[in-house]
């Protein structure tokens, strides 16, 4: 398309003077390799060598395997397609619109993505439970939610979104608008604009966020338990039973590799895919706007309503629990105290019951940030090295790329045993939690930052540096402004996904740092009013802080619009 | 790569205890394990030693975990093994046998290990709770039997937790098979055709479920601790003077679990290890444990706290089956029941 210029220039440097691309390239790879070495190789290697044996290959583990993959992979692409549906509009709504509240609602939608699922499903049978605002409005309207495949649906959807509306919105709005003007000025209408042009440099950010989706609602865990019941079981879910509820190590680790080679299946063909098109830009932003045509104002104003309500109504019920009087219509009171309350605000503050494991809120806020920052530095550092190198992909790359992507598809609940066996006691060191979720966060880097280093026209490098420019100016002025905003997104995904403790079910976690979703799980396994109040109290207290920090670290995004 | 490994563990246990002083006493345990700081701090400031708890999941998790890493030993001690999981943990021998002289102001009913590899510490029971304004406000009377809760007055009133993924599900599983028998399939069945709420944890039967809870759920009847109650009062937003919930409490409705504490195989610490299984049956300990963990003491020198003798009951005929039973048919009857209720 448009790298035949780069694609020469590209032969001409592996060949050319510098014998040390080679070189080069291991140094960009040795540390994400070491990284994954040791920290997801070897453990899964070593629980998956002690669990395999062939007595797990026998017919009945084998159709077993089979009804779960199948359901698996069902509810995983209806997922895709849903969260695609409402995604895709979304990111183009994003990236091209201007509106009142747009950061907020940006913010909004990534919040989700790092609430402990306890707490969602909470929120959400608020809403649509037997006893829900909705059930409340209309009476008559019967349906059941909870265990439900819509449940598990829409669940997915409300995590994922945010997941399309970064990686391609990002990619939208780095889109040359050049392009875009050219094929208009030669006669072609906007939709054809839209399906020429603009989807098919989109391909890259499109298939980077549908793998990243798919493998998500592929090993999706907490959801399926808790909003799905006991009517269904993905492979995940599977072999968390058969390796911690009824053990049979062996089933385990055949249904772990199973999920694995689907996993690397998967990522062996997004890697084919997605090398036939480098897309590269112009390090020019196209603006947004107001929304100006009647249509285009229907659109925005349409699914700015879906997505504020969508996003909104599930999560503004945990802020209005927190502040309620949650005991006022159960009777046997000392005295009657209905409406509003802090109650529940102050008594984080209190160690009541005097417990060695209390939490104060503000020391849980400060353990989720430390651990929180130190991912975002871990897979930053570990991510850009391997960006750059898949950028412009060589033989090792092919081989690399897939393997990065793997520890997104296999069972945390095995790798949480791998570690055991490669750690042990070292485990409980507050550092595993860091290094646990940055395996997860950087599969999410590399797929953010790779389409963007991919796009730099090396052209402009040259036309650079041959008009004068230092090499660091050369870095200001073409990388960076391409580069700062992928940067943003990445970094927004690996404080989010430490954020929402995706690791906590691989590690001995000491009770004297917690962090707040630890916090959150404590208030909510003993009864009573109090304690309720207080996990919603601390929830709200984690949304707030997400939606801040998002809104800090996504700040500058208009910068270069 | 193995070089690296232990490369990197040891740089990083250096980083942890470049700091000389008191020794380090490690105790594994589930993760409802709570206790007060000023009882921790006065067994550490006895015996001159820093107590690190790592907490590992629920009691099933925590031990598969032990088990997983019995050759290097993650702790010195565990607690959490209940009686549900004891003859695994004993099976699998992972534990150093060590009789406690505190054992003696303990009921001989607790002891279920003569060799002595793991010490009882508390027992509750798993019982039926059930939303006392919900049965007063519609006049019905309160189910005294498992056999009652398939009668239609009790239709869709019923939450209980998946047995597969859950251990208070599990012990109201082992409840009706030590009063059903093998017919126990039959009986999870006709509860099913009346109506039968199953969802995967304690947390979301009671909290999102149940009526009686901050949830203010649908069902009204939900399986759960026969102290619930009593934490209800003890958490309540505004003080109550009487709880809102209580326990079905008829024969075999509730079933007992008594939790051990266990001195791990290796220990490098087993003098500080015997001395802390003596502190968790001491008074001092045992008299903390109702308001944390909301489970009774075993030592019968122990008083109980208020809220326990006014609010929490203890069935007079709990479902009892030996471990050994559980053992050898907890996987085949979860396997049975998932099938069942498909």
């Amino acid at each position: 398309m448009l790298d035949h210029g780069d694609r020469e220039r590209r032969k001409f440097n592996v060949q050319g003077p510098f014998a040390s691309a080679w070189f080069k390239r291991l140094l960009l790879w040795f540390f994400p390799v070491l990284f994954l070495l040791q920290f997801f190789f070897v453990p899964l290697f070593r629980i998956l060598s002690l669990g395999f044996d062939a007595s797990a290959l026998k017919t009945e583990n084998f159709s077993l395997a089979f009804s779960v993959l199948s359901f698996t992979f069902y509810q995983a692409s209806l997922s895709l397609a849903l969260t695609f549906m409402l995604g895709l509009p979304s990111a183009i709504l994003f990236a091209r619109y201007d509106f009142y509240g747009k950061s907020f609602l940006r913010a909004l939608t990534a919040i989700p993505f790092m609430l402990p699922t306890v707490v969602v499903a909470t929120a959400f049978n608020s809403l649509l439970g037997p006893n829900g605002w909705i059930h409340s409005l209309f009476p008559l309207s019967s349906f059941q939610f909870m265990g439900t495949l819509t449940a598990i649906l829409i669940a997915h959807v409300f995590y994922n979104t945010t997941i399309v509306i970064r990686i391609v919105g990002n990619a939208l709005s780095r889109l040359d608008p050049k392009l875009e003007y050219a094929a208009r000025s030669l006669g072609a209408d906007s939709s054809r604009v839209w399906w020429n042009v603009i989807l098919p440099l989109l391909r890259p950010s499109l298939l980077a966020a549908a793998l990243l989706v798919f493998l998500f609602d592929f090993t999706s865990f907490g959801v399926i338990l808790l909003l799905g019941g006991t009517n269904f079981s993905t492979l995940e879910v599977e072999i968390y039973l058969r390796v911690l509820k009824l053990p049979n190590l062996p089933l385990a680790a055949l249904l772990s590799l199973i999920q694995l080679i689907f996993t690397l299946i998967l990522s062996l063909f997004y890697t084919r895919v997605i090398n036939q098109t480098t897309v590269q830009t112009a390090p020019r932003f196209s603006a947004s706007s107001l929304p100006a045509s009647i249509r285009e104002k229907i659109f925005a104003a349409l699914l700015v309503l879906f997505l504020s309500s969508f996003f909104f109504l599930p999560l503004v019920s945990l802020p209005l629990r927190s502040l309620a009087r949650l005991e006022a219509d159960r009777g046997q009171r000392m005295e009657v105290q209905d409406g509003i309350t802090i109650d529940y605000y102050k008594e984080l503050f209190i160690n009541r019951r005097g417990s060695l494991f209390y939490v104060p809120p503000i020391q849980a806020a400060l353990n989720s940030f430390a651990f929180a920052g130190l991912t975002v530095l871990f897979s930053l550092f570990l991510g850009f090295p391997a960006a750059f190198a898949l950028a412009k992909p060589t033989g090792l790359e092919k081989i690399l790329d897939p393997l990065l992507i793997l520890p997104l598809g296999s069972s945390a609940v095995m790798l949480g045993l791998g570690f055991i066996l490669s750690f042990g006691s070292a485990l409980s060191l507050p550092i595993f939690v860091p290094i646990a979720h940055t395996l997860i966060a950087l599969p999410f880097v590399v797929r953010a930052l790779q389409p963007a280093i991919a796009s730099i026209p090396e052209r402009l490098r040259q036309a650079a540096s041959m008009l004068g420019a230092s090499p660091f100016r050369v870095w200001q002025t073409v990388d960076f402004p391409i580069l700062s905003r992928a940067t943003l997104t990445a970094a927004t995904f690996a404080f989010t996904i430490s954020l929402g403790e995706f690791g906590a079910t691989l590690l001995l976690s000491r009770p004297d740092r917690p962090t707040i979703p630890v916090a959150i799980a404590r208030f909510l396994s003993q009864p009573g009013g109090l304690n309720y109040g207080q996990a919603m109290a601390m929830s709200t207290i984690l949304m707030v802080i997400t939606c801040v920090s998002i809104l800090f670290i996504e700040r500058d995004d208009n910068r270069f619009a | 790569m193995k070089r690296i490994s232990i490369l990197l563990s040891t740089l990083f246990l250096l980083a942890s205890c470049s700091a000389p002083g008191p020794k380090t006493l490690t105790v594994m345990t589930h993760s409802s394990f709570a206790v007060s700081e000023d009882v921790i701090r006065s067994f550490e400031k006895e015996n001159n030693v820093k107590v690190v708890f790592l907490q590992s999941g629920d009691a099933g998790e925590t031990l598969n975990k032990a088990i997983l890493a019995k050759d290097a030993p993650l702790a010195d001690v565990l607690f959490g093994v209940d009686n549900t999981f004891l003859s695994r943990a004993l099976q699998a021998d992972i534990f150093e046998s060590y009789r406690s002289p505190e054992l003696d102001s303990v009921d001989d009913k607790f002891k279920l290990d003569a060799s002595n590899h793991v010490t009882p510490v508390d027992f509750g029971d798993v019982c039926i709770n059930y939303d006392k304004k919900y049965f007063t406000d519609n006049g019905l009377a309160i189910p005294g039997s498992l056999e009652d809760l398939v009668k239609p007055e009790y239709k869709d009133l019923l939450v209980v937790e998946n047995p597969a993924t859950s251990s208070t599900g599990l012990a109201f599983l082992l409840a009706t098979h030590a009063h059903f028998g093998e017919d126990y399939l039959n009986y999870w069945k006709s509860l099913k055709d009346n109506g039968l709420v199953v969802v995967d944890g304690w947390e979301t039967a009671y909290y999102t479920n149940f009526s009686g809870s901050s949830g203010h759920g649908a069902q009204p009847m939900v399986v759960s601790y026969g102290t619930s109650p009593a934490a209800e009062v003890v958490f309540a937003t505004a003080p109550l003077n009487d709880a809102p919930t209580a326990s079905i409490i008829g024969p075999d409705t509730c079933f007992r679990q008594i939790e051990f504490v266990g001195i791990l195989n290796r220990t490098k610490n087993r003098a500080l290890a015997e001395k802390f299984v003596d502190f968790m049956l001491s008074v001092q300990f045992q008299e903390d444990m109702p308001l944390q963990m909301f489970v009774y003491p075993v030592n019968q020198k122990a008083a109980l706290p208020e809220a326990f003798t006014k609010y929490s009951q203890i069935p007079v005929q709990p479902a009892v089956l030996t471990p050994d039973e559980i053992a050898t048919n907890r996987d085949a009857w979860i396997e049975a029941w998932t099938a069942a209720m498909k």
